[in-house]
């Protein structure tokens, strides 16, 4: 092959400026962190999805815009739509858990129950932590079965004994509860049935009457359960729901004349999007969150200075600024902050990859003082991770609807952890078993 | 047996709000064979632009007005873009289309009129009302004179119109319609129309009790086998079979479902729907399919 000397120099140039691109792409890359965004913006959950992922953003361009990024490393972000589907959702996690451009995945958040049960076991071998705020499977808070999975803050069954604490606080304590009628009326899934066996336990300790109700998907049609919660006059009912069945619960509960204010509704059924459509029937609703409606807290003032007044905020309507689904972002969003500034103070102010993350998180203590300088407190609980306990929290706030605001009503309402322990180890330990897992030794890592 | 009664009671005024998503399926299956996949997605566009025109603070009638034109102008514009360049196509291929169809319009509904939640307040309070001790719900009452008020305009449509006539003899024979003269790009864009009107009137009830989002066209879901059971062919079969599924589905959740773990109601009405289609393919009252052989 002969080229002109023209040509040859072309070449050489264009082979030098592609290495040139190359170099300095990898050299941005290098002080990138990458924060996947497996989200679901289109599809039978998009009301709830949308402010989610424009807290979680806002949150993200703040930390870069105004803090400089984490210790100076600059987050980077992508979106994958899963439309709330385990199988687009295992197509985002493959996509991602590469990294984006050099810049690599310390922490990821399936986004959805489905997902993030089918990336259990695939993330546990990748070595990248899944942070499952509010979802997941419970038993992953033993972290020496489950090294690679964190139900921060809040499990299923944390929120179980909460509801159970909460309604004993306003019957006049624990031993009130002897012979009162609490009834879940719970969405027909694997994240519906979730609380049974702790409410069981709690119902055989405390002396309630443990009645289940449950609602097939979508349960848009809950005629037939709720004039079963007639018949029986139940206290309490812990509404348990998700998407259309809350409001359709909420509006059928007052068909069938149960006091709403008597109606405690679960995370999942605690958003604004679950009681706008419901009118008249849902003032006085009450409902059980980590990450409580309203936008007077710290961080609001500062995201609203230098994310929503300069015109950068994700957030289309802005009406939704604050809404518990935004300031879900924001938690979640923070907690992933937070678990890569942990793990920095280990391996140094640069990207970390996932085996990393997972130390940070394992070593994560947001404390009050720490709430206070990030501008979270009051809308986030003190959390503190370790190997054992991939949880932390374990409390809620109650709030209650008005009309038109969410107000609250409650301070944290702390879960019976300790009660609730040896079901999470009895259930972590069956799964090591079936699945030929030798677990950890915590002594040595916390 | 009060709490049967009102169990019963409850069940067929249910139903009936399942009918009237079974009338627009029944509509177009009449008059083109055809199993509209789109629908679903038609009751949602219909009552996401009412809310959005409420929401611009056009009054109740203004609103209402407005979307039955804009339902009316989608019909033209579905026949003229889908269905008349697929005519003498297989049904199968008229079906996939309505599959198409249906993402477009579910897409379109949503990039044009967002996709959070509205609330929509028909004025018609969802409240008890008490007949000596048995229950009932003053909005299923509301939901089942509509559907009786839709079914007698489709009936006096059907057959007291020359519209109507025409109607049924494409839905009888299309080529010997269209050989006496019917229009037949005329008749769709009708029956599409009312198709769309229906699915404004369903949308609107069942938005007034779940809000108005994109489940609004997941309610489609439940009236599949009210179409089994009734025949996709019959208005009164639309009816009868809501009323059907509408009663056994919350008589079974009560009396079977504790024994099975309870939730069954979306899938015993399609148990039921298979139980039928052994006993009457066609449904109670669809036309059976004879043909020579």
């Amino acid at each position: 092959m002969h080229l002109p000397l023209k040509h040859k120099l072309a070449t050489v140039l264009l082979v030098l400026s592609t290495a040139n691109a190359v170099s300095n792409t990898a050299l941005a890359a290098t002080n990138e962190q990458f924060f996947p965004l497996a989200n679901y913006r289109v599809g039978a959950y998009a009301s709830s999805g949308i402010p989610v992922w424009a807290g979680m953003i806002d949150y993200l361009r703040y930390i870069n815009e105004v803090e400089g990024g984490i210790n100076g490393v600059k987050l980077v972000w992508q979106e994958c739509e899963t439309e709330w589907t385990a199988e687009k959702g295992i197509e985002c996690y493959e996509r991602f858990k590469n990294g984006l451009n050099g810049a690599p995945v310390a922490v990821y958040q399936p986004n959805g129950a489905p997902a993030a049960y089918a990336l259990a076991d695939k993330a546990a071998a990748d070595k990248i932590p899944l942070i499952t705020l509010g979802y997941g499977r419970t038993e992953a808070t033993d972290g020496s079965v489950f090294p690679y999975n964190f139900p921060v803050m809040l499990t299923f069954y944390s929120e179980a004994s909460a509801v159970i604490n909460y309604i004993a606080q306003r019957e006049g304590g624990l031993d009130r509860l002897k012979g009162k009628k609490i009834a879940t009326v719970y969405h027909d899934s694997a994240y519906g049935r979730e609380t049974q066996s702790p409410l069981a336990l709690l119902a055989e300790k405390y002396g309630f009457e443990n009645i289940q109700i449950p609602v097939a998907d979508p349960g848009n049609e809950q005629s037939a359960q709720w004039r079963q919660v007639r018949q029986l006059k139940p206290d309490w009912v812990f509404l348990r729901t998700w998407g259309v069945s809350t409001p359709v619960a909420i509006k059928t509960a007052a068909r069938f004349g149960f006091p709403v204010e008597r109606i405690i509704g679960d995370i999942w059924a605690s958003s604004d999007e679950d009681v706008l459509p419901t009118g008249e029937a849902g003032k006085g609703y009450l409902a059980l969150t980590p990450y409580p409606g309203g936008s007077e807290f710290e961080i609001h003032k500062r995201i609203k200075q230098h994310i929503l007044d300069q015109g950068k905020s994700d957030l289309k309507d802005p009406k939704s600024f604050g809404s518990v689904y935004y300031n879900s972002g924001l938690v979640n969003a923070a907690i992933a902050v937070e678990a890569i500034r942990a793990g920095q103070q280990k391996f140094g102010h640069r990207p970390l990859n996932g085996e990393e993350g997972r130390w940070g998180l394992e070593h994560l203590n947001i404390d009050e003082a720490r709430l206070k300088a990030i501008g979270f407190y009051g809308l986030m609980q003190p959390l503190k991770l370790s190997c054992s306990d991939h949880e932390g929290g374990g409390a809620a706030k109650v709030q209650q609807w008005d009309g038109s605001r969410w107000t609250l009503i409650t301070d944290w309402v702390q879960a019976d952890r300790e009660t609730l322990r040896p079901l999470i180890e009895a259930k972590s330990n069956a799964y090591a078993k079936e699945k030929g897992i030798t677990p950890r030794s915590c002594a040595s890592e916390d | 047996m009060t709490f049967f009664l009102e169990t019963l009671i409850g069940g067929l005024l249910a139903g009936t709000m399942y009918s009237l998503v079974a009338l627009g399926f029944v509509l177009i299956y009449k008059a083109s064979g055809v199993f509209n996949f789109a629908q679903g997605a038609m009751l949602l566009f219909a009552a996401l632009t009412f809310v959005s025109l409420q929401e611009q603070g056009l009054p109740f009638a203004l609103a209402l007005i407005l979307t039955v034109v804009v339902m009316a102008l989608g019909a033209i514009l579905i026949e003229r873009t889908v269905l008349r360049p697929l005519v003498n196509r297989s049904q199968i291929t008229l079906f996939m289309a309505t599959l198409g169809l249906s993402f477009v319009i579910e897409g379109l509904a949503q990039g044009l009129m967002g996709a959070q939640v509205r609330a929509l307040d028909l004025g018609i309070e969802d409240v008890p009302l008490f007949w000596g001790d048995v229950m009932v719900s003053q909005f299923d009452l509301v939901a089942a004179a509509t559907a009786a008020l839709v079914v007698t305009v489709l009936a006096l449509l059907f057959n007291r119109t020359r519209i109507g006539v025409s109607l049924r003899a494409v839905a009888d024979d299309t080529r010997a319609a269209l050989s006496i003269g019917i229009n037949l790009n005329r008749i769709w864009q009708i029956v599409w129309a009312v198709a769309g009107i229906l699915g404004l009137v369903a949308g609107l009830l069942w938005g007034a009790r779940q809000g108005v989002q994109f489940s609004l066209s997941l309610v489609v879901l439940k009236a599949l086998p009210v179409l089994i059971i009734g025949g996709f062919t019959s208005i009164g079969g639309a009816i009868v079979g809501g009323l059907i599924v509408g009663a056994a589905e919350n008589l079974a959740e009560v009396y079977i479902g504790p024994y099975i773990g309870g939730g069954i109601t979306p899938w015993f009405a399609y148990v039921l729907a298979i139980v039928f289609l052994y006993i009457r393919p066609a449904g109670l009252f669809g036309e059976p399919a004879i043909e020579r052989v």
